[in-house]
């Protein structure tokens, strides 16, 4: 997974504007249930577990299991109280996690 | 064995009931463009008008669209430096955002030192061989899908504008013998599914005028971009036959046949299919 | 015999379901543990119906890549949000989709992902209150085998 994450949100909102985020990251989610050419099965290995904070406060988070699509997708909201920076993290089975920053500024 | 050969006759029924009840409400605004004279549509339709709301919303959105995940690595990987002599894409070409304008909209293209056509995938490793001193990249291999995507990308929204007379005319006469010739167990040719029966389901899959605008596509079912040979390659076996192989002479023919099938349609890569 | 590769397994696979009627099982008693997760995510108290809406295809076009979005109704206020989402499919392999957990920092209990049914089944949606309140909701996807999506 070592490609950058795909994040879309506005560079700015109003005081207690609810915005909109958008993920995409790059993961075959290997489900377990498949089997190779030689009819052994292909471990699972798949982003567990999908966090977002913002300065230090949990947002939204989630628990993924083998049922979700290859490229991970995930959207879902923010209510923006302050300025700040929000950080994204997609933790492997294998251990490993993805981390990724977007800054979000208060509109006039 | 026994299984599989078992079920050949009914699996070859099951095949050939191409059902005509059965057609999508959206049909009534499926949209294409009007063909050229002498084509052999009247109107050419992109697989977007095919596919569901739901297939359609992924593409439109650049985020959501999984295509880009290729596009954005292979943005990186024209200005890294590869192979003996030192230099990048980039170090030829400059900015792909200009340079290569228009440039995945005109493949295959025709070229004076090889004496045929060549496709886009095969531009990019002469580049690597002869002007890189890099090893070119395997077909189906990410790196070769990507750039190829990545390429191809820079002439989104522009037309589909092959050249398909001078030396290109044997390949394309070849091509389209190939488009209409029946092979298989399952007896069926190009024409069979994607201009005879289009817009209608054969089994579960609804089909497509079998248009070439949209690749390398992303589909849903192989959850990865898929280059135009390797879906050709999946027709031929699906209908039972032995595949030409990738980059061959044949099927760089059946691109550009195809391509033409399709000529004036706006190039979506990276578009998102079933 | 060598072993049959992914898409021989489709051909026959699909060439069996074309024959026989497609929407199926719909309704069949599921054959995974989804009563057992939602089991151990309710305690085992009901959870009522309502306030979930769940948006996805009635028949999907592919169900390696099944679109999913989701919206909760609540003011998402400090003492009155929705925790937890769990998602369940009930003809999957294993029944476990995802689990969302919203705070009253996402301003919104809404949320999109893309999910894989293996067959037509239902897809039940049950969600936890900061009141420890539960609501479920669930829907039907149809998922076709067969031709060349596969």
């Amino acid at each position: 997974m070592a490609d950058k994450p795909r994040i879309k949100l506005p560079k700015e909102a109003k005081k207690g504007e609810i915005i909109q985020i958008k993920t995409l990251v790059s993961h075959l989610m290997e489900s377990g249930q498949r089997k190779d050419a030689q009819g052994k099965p292909i471990p699972r290995k798949i982003i567990n577990k999908f966090t977002c904070e913002f300065n230090g406060k949990p947002v939204f988070s989630c628990v993924l299991e083998p049922a979700i699509s290859a490229n991970p997708y995930i959207q879902f909201d923010a209510r923006i109280d302050e300025e700040g920076t929000f950080k994204f993290a997609w933790t492997d089975d294998d251990g490993s996690v993805v981390t990724a920053e977007e800054k979000i500024a208060l509109k006039a | 064995m026994s299984i599989r050969y078992g079920s050949l006759a009914v699996l070859a029924t099951a095949a050939l009931t191409l059902s005509a009840i059965a057609v999508f409400g959206q049909e009534a605004e499926r949209k294409g463009i009007p063909a050229p004279p002498g084509h052999v549509f009247k109107t050419i339709i992109s697989g977007y008008q095919f596919r569901t709301k739901e297939t359609r919303a992924l593409q439109d959105d650049d985020l959501e669209n999984p295509g880009f995940l290729a596009v954005e690595r292979a943005a990186d990987m024209w200005k890294t430096v590869d192979g003996g002599e030192g230099k990048s894409c980039m170090s030829c070409h400059g900015e792909a955002e200009t340079t290569m304008k228009g440039v995945g909209a005109a493949m295959p293209k025709w070229s004076e030192k090889l004496n045929k056509p060549v496709n886009l995938e095969q531009q990019i490793n002469i580049c690597r061989t002869d002007h890189m001193k890099a090893p070119p990249w395997a077909f189906k291999s990410k790196e070769l899908t990507d750039m190829t995507t990545f390429v191809r990308f820079q002439s989104r929204g522009m037309p589909v504008a092959v050249k398909t007379d001078g030396p290109m005319s044997p390949w394309f006469e070849k091509g389209k013998e190939i488009y209409y010739t029946r092979v298989g167990q399952l007896d069926l040719a190009c024409a069979s599914c994607h201009e005879k029966n289009n817009g209608k389901f054969m089994r579960a899959d609804f089909l497509s005028q079998g248009q070439t605008n949209g690749f390398p596509t992303y589909r849903l079912r192989d959850q990865r971009l898929i280059p135009l040979h390797e879906r050709f390659e999946g027709c031929m076996f699906d209908v039972r036959g032995v595949p030409y192989k990738p980059l061959s002479d044949e099927f760089l023919a059946l691109e550009l046949y195809v391509a033409w099938r399709g000529i004036g349609l706006p190039v979506e890569t990276p578009s998102v299919r079933n | 015999m060598g072993a049959i590769n992914r898409r021989q397994a489709f051909l026959l696979g699909g060439g069996f379901v074309a024959l026989t009627v497609m929407p199926m099982a719909a309704n069949a008693e599921p054959s995974n543990d989804a009563a057992e997760m939602i089991k151990k995510f309710t305690g085992g108290k009901e959870a009522a119906k309502g306030k979930i809406t769940l948006d996805l295809p009635e028949i999907a076009e592919n169900g390696n890549t099944v679109p999913l979005a989701l919206s909760v109704e609540s003011p998402m206020t400090a003492d009155n949000y929705v925790k937890e989402v769990l998602f369940v499919a009930d003809g999957n392999p294993n029944a476990g989709v995802a689990t969302l957990m919203f705070t009253p920092l996402s301003g919104k209990a809404e949320a999109s992902i893309r999910i894989r049914l293996a067959q037509t089944q239902n897809v039940i949606a049950v969600a936890k209150m900061s009141d420890g309140s539960l609501f479920t909701e669930r829907k039907t996807v149809k998922v076709t085998i067969g031709g060349c999506g596969g």
